[in-house]
């Protein structure tokens, strides 16, 4: 399609009916559901198949009932369960019941599922996924070996060829224009050339993904810094759910890089030092199986009690070492090739060191079934839409299962795609103000020029290195005090950078100078809602107050910025609270 | 058997020779030298960040996930394609410094990032998406043996290790290449799909499959152990006995 751009000395513009930001799982979904009725366009920060979806490895869940008995409603309900009830139930049904299409979808692009013996689409089991409310596990997870994340982002990626998307690789939105409240674009910085860009669109979806680089032990990629939701926060839309952050039990020791829940769905266990099987005390019916939330926290315990594997005591084994390896060539190859290649052990014959990375994002910007954009509990911001781990439905409340994630970006990626299409045909384009790029050159040329004396990594290391030791799995009143000061120091540190890089061609020293920025803002914003919340719930786990408390907390966290300082946070942030929507399942204490 | 994982060892400098270019001062690439601490059990990509965060910022590379599997951050380490982010210090030769430089045979636009596009547009050019003219409302069947038949060839994450280690790559850019190669693979032999005579067709021609000189780079260099030269081999059968 032919598209309109004017120069303005380096500013080039751009108009769109549907502008998609993020090439992962959900935008590119996003892209093929818009794609043929519209003009869409499609801006990421990095060629589409290097997106981090790419890194997925265990499955989506969809109750296919291929193997055995299962239904939709079971799987809604694992969902709300497995996030503690603070799912939003509507949000999660609608996931559970579209999973089944989703899963056709993919196989109709061409996804190479592993296929059962019939020729269907093999189907295996994960963590917290059970038959008839809780009774056993079951096989819910459609899977392509241990690679399923790849198969989904090449067979989208292959499909926006093949549909000729318009994609805008290597730029990076670095701002939402907003006139008078409604969104008007973006403005995005190319990397090959430091020039800017304005995109003008009727429809905006963001689809940029986790934040998972404000831990220092995390799966996610270098690249995973949260722009879109810090963009967003920035221009004033509240986030929903940031204190719920995943940590994913068996990431290699030491190194943070997944193991997946697909190892213990295929038969793999955990043992302590002792060898023994210790989630048998912690959650005796489903055992290894047991969510996310309760095993990392297992796991955690077991260090903290003396009885750690490893010279340091310091991580638990996954012991693989009782299946055929012909089982795990065929189902766990990477995984297993992942140990071999950066811990030397040979998963065969040794069990594997393990223990818990900061993983996934519960939380982010807030939408609704729709994939519609809030600017507070119930308020839509027309036009602007969001999807996939950068926004939050809630479909995993406080925690999510194994294989919704997959789930998520394809079922909501397609209802982005489908809602801001429609949305686009009536609409008219907000004007895009004459100086919309200004606070971005702004930024960029501060950053660019600056001379201070502080190195970009050391922050980002500090403010990893605190976040580690403050919020993951264990967190008190003083750790969150002790993370809020260290963030406003580097915070006040951030001021006073220095890059070497001033050029203006693929300056990544400069964009890692941004990135860190975004990272701050969103520690803090997490760290924030973390010291709000004053119960425990899925993965969110305060040692000061152990419990769950209905009463008080039965509801979702919405932090705003402020202008000033805010008594109550201490911070320029403002907390409101958000009613969970309960359909049919009231809260019932969570055992497994 | 537990303490595999974390045997006792100490860091040591290494010297890793960078061939740098900065479009913007140099006319031409230039060596330069660093000194870092590492361990054994540090990637490649640790030794690169650790220069880029402690001692020269400038320093420009591709990466993202750091364990494999995006495909960002191939290069030419002592000689030999890999990524930087799957080749551990201690299986180079550490006595002597470690030569990094660009991928072979595609523009370098700065440092050690170059230029793609030629790249992905050979993989754009064999159509790299399913072929099917059924219109199914359910899931296709596939057995597991049809399934198992294009395997090896799904795994490809467009790294380009494989076309940039090819000699005739290198002395003609035409050339579809290896990578190009192998997606086509992975749909001509898929059982779900059509298209198998038109991207036959298209690897028939002069740039197309007949310039494989059999020489193995690509499969020694491919990071997903492809075996690269293999699917090359069945592309040109297919050629020969007309189809899949
Ligand atoms: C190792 C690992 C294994 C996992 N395994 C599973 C699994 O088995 N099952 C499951 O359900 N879930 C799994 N997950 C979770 C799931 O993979 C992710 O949550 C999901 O893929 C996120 O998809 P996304 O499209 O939202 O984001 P991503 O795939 O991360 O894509 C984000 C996109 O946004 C772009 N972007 C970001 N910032 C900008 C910017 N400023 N400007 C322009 N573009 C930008 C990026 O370039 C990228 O294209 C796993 C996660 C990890 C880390
Ligand atoms: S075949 Fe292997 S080396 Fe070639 S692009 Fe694909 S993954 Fe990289
Ligand atoms: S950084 Fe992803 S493959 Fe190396």
């Amino acid at each position: 399609m032919p598209q309109q751009e004017t120069a303005d000395s380096n500013i080039t513009y751009h108009t769109f009916d549907v502008l998609i930001v993020g090439a992962g799982g959900a935008g590119m979904r996003a892209a093929i559901e818009a794609g043929a009725d519209a003009k869409v366009g499609v801006i990421s920060k990095l060629f589409p198949t290097r997106s981090h979806t790419g890194a997925a490895q265990g499955g989506m869940a969809a109750a296919l009932a291929n193997v055995e008995e299962d239904s939709w409603e079971w799987h809604t309900f694992d969902t709300v369960k497995g996030g503690d009830y603070l799912v939003d139930q509507d949000a999660a049904e609608i996931l559970a019941k579209e999973s089944v299409q989703a899963v056709i979808d993919l196989e109709n692009m061409g996804l190479p599922f592993n296929r059962t013996p019939e020729g269907k689409i093999d189907q295996r089991r994960f963590g917290g996924h059970t038959r008839d409310h809780g009774k056993a596990p079951v096989r819910r997870s459609c899977y392509a070996a241990d690679r399923t994340g790849h198969m989904i982002l090449q067979t989208l990626y292959q499909n926006c060829v093949k549909l000729g998307i318009d994609f805008y690789n290597e730029f990076y939105v670095l701002d939402l224009v907003m006139n008078d409240g409604k969104p008007a674009g973006v403005v995005a910085y190319e990397l090959a050339t430091g020039d800017i860009h304005v995109f003008s669109s009727k429809s905006i979806v963001f689809a940029t993904g986790g934040f998972g680089k404000i831990y220092k032990t995390t799966s996610n990629a270098h690249t995973l810094t949260g722009d879109g939701v810090a963009i967003a926060f920035r221009r004033g839309i509240p986030l929903e759910d940031m204190e719920f952050y995943q940590f994913h039990p068996t990431g290699l020791a030491g190194l943070g890089i997944l193991l997946s829940e697909a190892a213990r769905g295929e038969g793999g266990i955990l043992r302590n030092a002792s060898g023994e099987r210790f989630m048998e005390r912690y959650a005796p019916t489903i055992k290894d199986l047991a969510p996310r939330d309760m095993v990392a926290r297992a796991m955690a315990n077991e260090v903290r009690e003396g009885r750690g594997a490893g010279p340091n005591k310091d991580y638990v084994l996954l012991d693989l070492t009782h299946l055929e390896p012909a089982v795990i060539d065929a189902k766990l190859p990477d995984i297993t090739e992942f140990a071999r290649t950066y811990l030397g052990v040979e998963p065969y014959t040794e069990p594997v060191p393990v223990f818990p990375t900061a993983h996934y994002a519960m939380g982010g910007i807030p939408t609704n079934i729709k994939a519609e954009v809030l600017s507070d509990n119930d308020t839509v911001i027309p036009g602007l839409y969001a999807a996939g781990e950068c926004a939050c439905v809630s479909v995993h409340g406080a925690n999510r299962l194994g294989t919704n994630s997959l789930l998520d970006i394809n079922v909501f990626g397609k209802r982005a795609g489908q809602y801001s299409v429609e949305y686009a045909k009536t609409a008219k384009q907000v004007p895009m103000p004459a100086n919309a790029a200004d606070d971005v050159i702004a930024m960029i040329e501060k950053v660019r020029k600056s001379k201070g004396k502080e190195k970009i990594a050391q922050l980002r290391k500090e403010l990893q290195d605190s976040m580690d030791k403050n919020a993951q799995v264990f967190r008190t009143e003083e750790t969150l005090q002790e993370a809020i000061e260290k963030i406003q120091e580097l915070r006040g540190r951030y001021e006073n950078i220095a890059i070497q890089d001033q050029g203006k061609r693929f300056n990544t020293d400069l964009l890692e100078a941004i990135e860190l920025g975004f990272l701050l803002d969103l520690a803090e914003v997490t760290v924030v809602a973390c010291r709000e919340r004053r119960e425990s719930r899925g993965a969110h786990l305060r040692e000061d107050y152990p419990d769950r408390d209905d009463k008080k907390f039965m509801v979702h966290s919405m932090v705003y910025q402020q202008d000033k300082v805010q008594k109550k946070t201490g911070t320029n942030m403002k907390i409101g609270w958000k009613p969970v929507v309960v359909t049919n399942y009231q809260p019932m204490e969570r055992k497994y | 058997m537990a303490n595999a994982a974390a045997p006792v060892i100490d860091s040591f400098t290494v010297t890793l020779i960078i061939r740098r270019f900065n479009p913007e001062v140099d006319s031409e690439p230039k060596w330069v030298d660093y000194d870092v601490e590492m361990y054994g059990t540090d990637r490649v990509l640790d030794a690169l960040h650790k220069i880029k965060w402690e001692q020269d910022g400038s320093l420009t590379f591709r990466r993202s996930c750091a364990h494999g599997v995006c495909g960002s951050d191939a290069m030419r380490i002592n000689g030999r394609n890999r990524l930087a982010c799957k080749t551990l210090i201690k299986d180079l030769d550490i006595s002597q410094p470690i030569y990094v430089e660009p991928i072979k045979g595609l523009p370098v636009e700065k440092d050690l990032i170059v230029d793609m596009n030629p790249f992905y547009q050979a993989y754009k050019d064999i159509n790299p998406f399913l072929i099917a003219s059924d219109k199914p409302t359910k899931e296709r069947l596939q057995s597991p043996e049809d399934r198992a038949r294009y395997d090896d060839t799904t795994k490809c994450i467009l790294c380009a290790a494989c076309t940039t280690s090819c000699p005739v790559f290198w002395t003609d850019g035409q050339y579809f290449g290896p990578a190009a190669i192998v997606n086509a693979h992975r749909f001509i032999f898929d059982s779900r799909d059509e298209g198998a005579e038109l991207r036959i067709d298209i690897l028939n021609d002069k740039e197309g499959v007949w310039r494989c000189r059999t020489t193995f780079n690509c499969t020694e260099a491919c990071p997903r152990g492809i075996e690269v030269t293999k699917a090359i081999a069945e592309v040109k059968q297919a050629i020969l006995r007309g189809r899949a």
